[in-house]
């Protein structure tokens, strides 16, 4: 590197922290926290109220619209309610990975009688929640203050099934490694439903996409693959939807999710067969596992 | 050349038991979670299996100590190992089944996979300070450089398996290797320290 792109650089990294800081100006901070399992701040900047795990700006958990509760802020909750698309009803759901709840809270309300369990592995995530983020608990709506894959594995133990999976666990960089292996998806798959979907959401862009992609290949064989920002892969137990029936369940679908900002426009465009990935990557095991590292 | 031994045997043992100690908390996770009380039973195991050890190891070291026989020690202690690669899967299973609460399974889980081995390992250090002692007077300096080279081992074996190892191995194949060089070790100063006696 030459010196003056040095100085520039030096510049730019200057800039973007003089920017880091002028940002934190508008923000208001209501809660802050230090749990069992990280650091949980929740703050309002403009019409957004948001939780986040580290004290960096870029890596926000969950976020609502103050003005507008209902409007989903970030595009890979749109994304996950592509889900509906394989199946427009699903009667029990499992949401592992709570956050602000902002999933479950909405997909209760556009199927209330669905019943759905979540998992939550930091009890005080779950008080914020509550407290910032309008989740309620009802009569359909559960918690389980666990870790994600003993739950699973106690759902197997039960014999429960679910129509639709949803895996949102992160913690403060990225998902946990027992919940990226090979294991535990053939775990997930055996408390699916014949019928049953998967909606996971992942990063696209980081050096474990390969592997990860990889690994869910392995275990469900081809899938949809969304990518805006993150990443959210979906999956259905017995083979993917063809176009025509995937464009009916979103017609069927458009009055229902439009409240909530998504619409078929948006999101039929995103779903991707193509196999975009190394295909000689090593698949993540609970042998192997160093999502962390890669 | 015999003092070497002891310090080799003794650091490698601190690798060893660290380095276990770190995977353990990968072997558990698929049964308990990655739960903060998983990592407090592990840590509470591996600790009072190592305080158990110690006051072993030093009653050991009261009759006719050896480098033949500490180097028995480091073979029992890698053969006792070798349940976690062999029957960890079952036992998990089993006690995941039998026990409810994830606190207790993995407590229980840890107990029956890494005790034993951990106090065995446990019993190395007092016994390489019996052995390097020759002089009361300077007791102090060798067990402190003892804990030194056993500690320095710990933090080589704990960084070398996080930073490194995982990103490239299969858990059981680092656990296998491990139990390897313990063999090697202890096979190498059993027959050095035999040496030792017929030159004497």
């Amino acid at each position: 590197m030459s010196k003056t792109t040095n100085v520039a650089a030096i510049f730019l990294t200057f800039g973007i922290m003089t920017a880091c800081y002028f940002g934190a100006a508008d923000e208001t901070v209501l809660h802050t926290e230090r749990s069992l399992y990280r650091n949980i701040i929740v703050y309002e900047s403009g019409d957004e109220r948001c939780m986040r795990f580290t004290k960096q700006k870029t890596s926000r958990q969950t976020c609502i619209s103050i003005k507008n509760p209902d409007y989903l802020v970030f595009n890979y909750t749109k994304m996950i309610l592509g889900a509906l698309y394989l199946q427009q009803e699903p009667e029990k759901i499992l949401i592992v990975g709570l956050g602000g709840g902002t999933l479950a809270s909405t997909i209760s309300r556009i199927l209330p009688k669905a019943k759905i369990d979540t998992v939550e592995i930091d009890p005080a995530v779950v008080r914020v929640a509550k407290k910032y983020f309008n989740f309620r608990i009802t009569p359909n709506v559960t918690v389980s203050e666990e870790d994600g894959r003993v739950f699973v594995k106690r759902a197997i133990q039960k014999g429960m099934k679910y129509d639709l999976i949803i895996l949102d666990a992160f913690d403060h960089d990225y998902i946990p490694e027992h919940l990226l292996t090979q294991e535990f998806l053939r775990e997930i798959k055996e408390v699916m439903t014949s019928g049953g979907v998967l909606a996971a959401n992942t990063y696209s862009s980081s050096r474990l996409y390969d592997h990860e992609s990889a690994t869910y290949e392995s275990v469900f064989g081809r899938f949809f693959n969304l990518r805006l920002g993150n990443r959210v892969i979906l999956v259905k137990n017995d083979g993917l939807p063809s176009k025509p029936a995937l464009i009916e369940n979103a017609r069927a679908l458009e009055a229902g999710l439009k409240p909530f900002g998504v619409g078929s426009d948006f999101l039929l465009p995103l779903f991707s067969t193509d196999r975009d990935w190394r295909r000689d990557a090593r698949i993540l095991t609970d042998q192997y596992s160093p999502s962390n590292l890669l | 050349m015999n003092k070497s031994l002891v310090f080799l045997i003794a650091g490698w043992s601190g690798f060893f038991v660290m380095a276990v100690e770190l995977l353990s908390g990968r072997i558990l996770a698929p049964n308990f979670g990655n739960s903060i009380y998983v990592w407090g039973g592990i840590i509470t195991i591996f600790m009072l299996a190592l305080s158990i050890g110690y006051l072993i190891g030093g009653r050991l070291s009261i009759r006719e100590p050896s480098l033949k026989k500490l180097s028995i020690i480091l073979m029992v202690a890698a053969v006792s190992t070798t349940p976690v690669v062999l029957m960890s899967d079952a036992v998990l299973d089993g006690i995941f089944t039998l026990i409810q609460d994830p606190r207790y399974g993995s407590l229980i889980s840890a107990t029956i996979l890494f005790f034993l081995p951990t106090m065995i390992s446990g019993t190395i250090s007092p016994y390489a300070v019996r052995l390097l002692v020759t002089d009361s007077n300077r007791s102090g300096h060798v067990a402190g450089l003892l804990y030194f080279v056993s500690t320095f081992g710990s933090a080589a074996g704990t960084i070398l398996t996080s930073f490194y190892l995982v990103l490239y191995f299969e858990i059981n194949h680092i656990v296998w290797t491990m139990i390897g060089i313990s063999f090697l070790i202890s096979l190498f100063s059993s027959l050095a320290g035999r040496k030792h006696v017929e030159n004497n």
